[in-house]
């Protein structure tokens, strides 16, 4: 059943123009960052010799080339989320949904399954960037396995964000905004905190602190925890939106 | 075929903010009832499909669809019904066979009954040529029947159809009606509609929802008895003097329209009436009154259904065969 619901989600995605417009784009700028960050290290590939312990090709470029596939998302996730939910409000879709045999939870699954394997497409063929580099160099196969885990993480975390804001609004336009202003303000809440490094709140409230320790290489059980915790509370948000949609709307 | 309770629903309530949208409400479906529920705009038919589908939930209220609580086991509940809304819920961008193959399978309808319940349901809608084609791409009548597919494709108990032939040019409401005239023989059927004679092409039982309450339920044949009036209007071609005709025993009351044409009112007990008309018979040709029209007035479900929505006092239960 959840399944059905996300074949289908991803069938309406890649039927859509949206989709292929968004893959093909990101792709483009994505590829873009890549080549800029080789050259980059090319040219300081004499300076690197010198130094005792250098920082190797994965650091110099697949880390910065995951950091900003990390922004990019942060601006693409609420694109793809917005119609999740308001769309089928919007059009009445919802009523097939709400009048079948499924709980709120299984719609409420089988939406998250559907854009998390459309992601899946989005980081398999990001990935293809760092893997070329296999052609021509060793790559520390651990660093680059943290960073695919922390793009995982990440988009895992847009899309529940997402999911439950398209699910509280039939405007997906004002369902994207909500997206990406609440991701935004996750991203840089600890802006005012950044140098202070003990115990601030922002710090753990913050998703770029838990996403570039994982980039880094240091996958830390609190990291994981905050992902798993931000995805449940969401999913779990949504679920119980759905509910109190048949007691309202 | 044996009759059973498809839906037991009592005492449902439900308020959008201050607006009481739905009061009290009670009723119950049976195999072989195709039931109208008409109502005028903003009654209430609405929600009250909405609540019965299980896509709104009541304030307060029990309902049973085959005997399973629709609020305590919604899913298991859910499985028995098969819902169109007024909007019909398609996703446009899927081909017909698609979407029909999505719906069978959010209907937990088993692997391999699929393409079966697909077929059977395209057939029975006559969507059968247009399977390939995208949803987005059909005339309005076509999604209807995609919409009524939908609804119909896992053989439910239960079949809830807002305004099913809204958009349908008059074949298609002629084959749609023989559709769900069809279904009503092994299924529940609730249509709701505001189109009158509609009901009286498939409907056998008739409940009328007024300000979100039930005002009128009835059978065929109660509606049939309801459209019975006592009044029957004369013409005469040398119409006699009016307290001639108000002499005969048995009319209780007469209405004069024009010179040459009356109303009359008979007594409510059928012996008496009869007598009255006999004699009214013979007046005429003994005095030579050449009376030309002699017509029973009937109540047409417009005039009941007008009489039960428009006037202001409050609801009666079941209209007794008052004045018009």
């Amino acid at each position: 059943m959840i399944l059905s619901i996300a074949l289908r989600e991803l069938r309406s995605l890649f039927m859509s123009p949206l989709a292929w417009t968004v893959l093909a784009v990101v792709q483009f700028i994505l590829a873009w960052v890549f080549f800029a960050q080789i050259d980059n290290f090319f040219s300081l590939q004499p300076q690197l010799q010198t130094l005792k312990s250098a920082p190797g090709v994965t650091d110099l470029v697949v880390a910065p080339l995951f950091n900003i596939t990390g922004i990019v998302l942060l601006m693409v996730a609420p694109l793809m989320t917005m119609r999740l939910i308001s769309e089928e409000r919007r059009t009445g879709t919802i009523q097939l949904l709400m009048s079948s045999p499924v709980s709120m939870t299984q719609i409420v699954l089988g939406k998250y399954l559907g854009m998390m394997l459309f992601f899946s497409i989005f980081i398999l063929q990001i990935s293809l960037m760092p893997l070329s580099l296999f052609l021509g160099t060793e790559l520390d196969i651990g660093k680059l396995m943290a960073g695919f885990l922390s793009l995982f993480l990440l988009i895992s975390a847009f899309v529940a964000a997402g999911l439950y804001l398209s699910s509280l609004t039939d405007n997906p336009t004002i369902a994207a905004v909500a997206t990406f202003g609440l991701l935004l303000l996750l991203w840089i809440i600890n802006a005012s905190a950044a140098n202070d490094t003990s115990g601030n709140v922002f710090n753990y409230i913050s998703l770029i602190q838990h996403s570039n320790a994982i980039i880094r290489g240091v996958i830390n059980s609190t990291d994981i925890i905050y992902f798993v915790l931000f995805i449940c509370t969401f999913l779990g948000l949504s679920v119980r939106q759905l509910d109190s949609y048949r007691l309202q709307h | 075929m044996s009759k059973t309770t498809l839906i037991k629903a009592t005492g449902i309530n439900r308020f959008f903010s201050a607006t009481h949208a739905v009061k009290d409400l009670a009723f119950e479906l049976n195999t072989g009832d195709i039931l109208g529920f008409l109502g005028p705009n903003g009654a209430g038919k609405s929600t009250t499909m909405q609540i019965i589908s299980g896509t709104l939930a009541p304030d307060s209220g029990q309902i049973e669809i085959n005997g399973i609580d629709l609020i305590e086991q919604p899913t298991l509940a859910k499985q028995q019904l098969g819902y169109l809304p007024e909007l019909p819920p398609l996703y446009k961008e899927l081909t017909v066979n698609e979407y029909l193959l999505y719906a069978a399978k959010l209907r937990a309808i088993k692997k391999d009954k699929l393409q079966a319940a697909i077929n059977n349901a395209r057939q029975r809608c006559g969507l059968s040529e247009v399977g390939n084609k995208l949803i987005s791409s059909l005339s309005k009548g076509y999604q209807q029947r995609v919409g009524i597919a939908q609804a119909i494709i896992h053989n439910p108990a239960v079949i809830i159809l807002d305004e099913p032939t809204v958009g349908l040019d008059p074949i298609q409401i002629q084959e749609i009606r023989q559709l769900i005239t069809e279904l009503g023989q092994h299924h529940g059927i609730i249509i709701s509609t505001h189109i009158l004679p509609e009901v009286h092409a498939v409907c056998n039982r008739v409940q009328i929802i007024r300000q979100g309450r039930l005002v009128y339920h009835s059978d065929m044949d109660g509606i049939s008895n309801a459209m019975q009036s006592n009044f029957v209007e004369l013409s005469f071609k040398s119409a006699p003097d009016p307290s001639l005709l108000q002499n005969i025993a048995g009319i209780s009351q007469l209405d004069k329209i024009t010179p040459h044409d009356f109303c009359i009112e008979l007594s409510q007990d059928q012996a008496e009436s009869a007598q009255a008309i006999n004699t009214l018979l013979s007046r005429s040709l003994e005095h030579n009154w050449q009376l030309n029209k002699m017509l029973p007035r009937v109540r047409s479900l417009e005039q009941i259904f007008i009489d039960l929505t428009v006037s202001d006092s409050t609801a009666p239960s079941v209209p007794e065969d008052a004045a018009e």
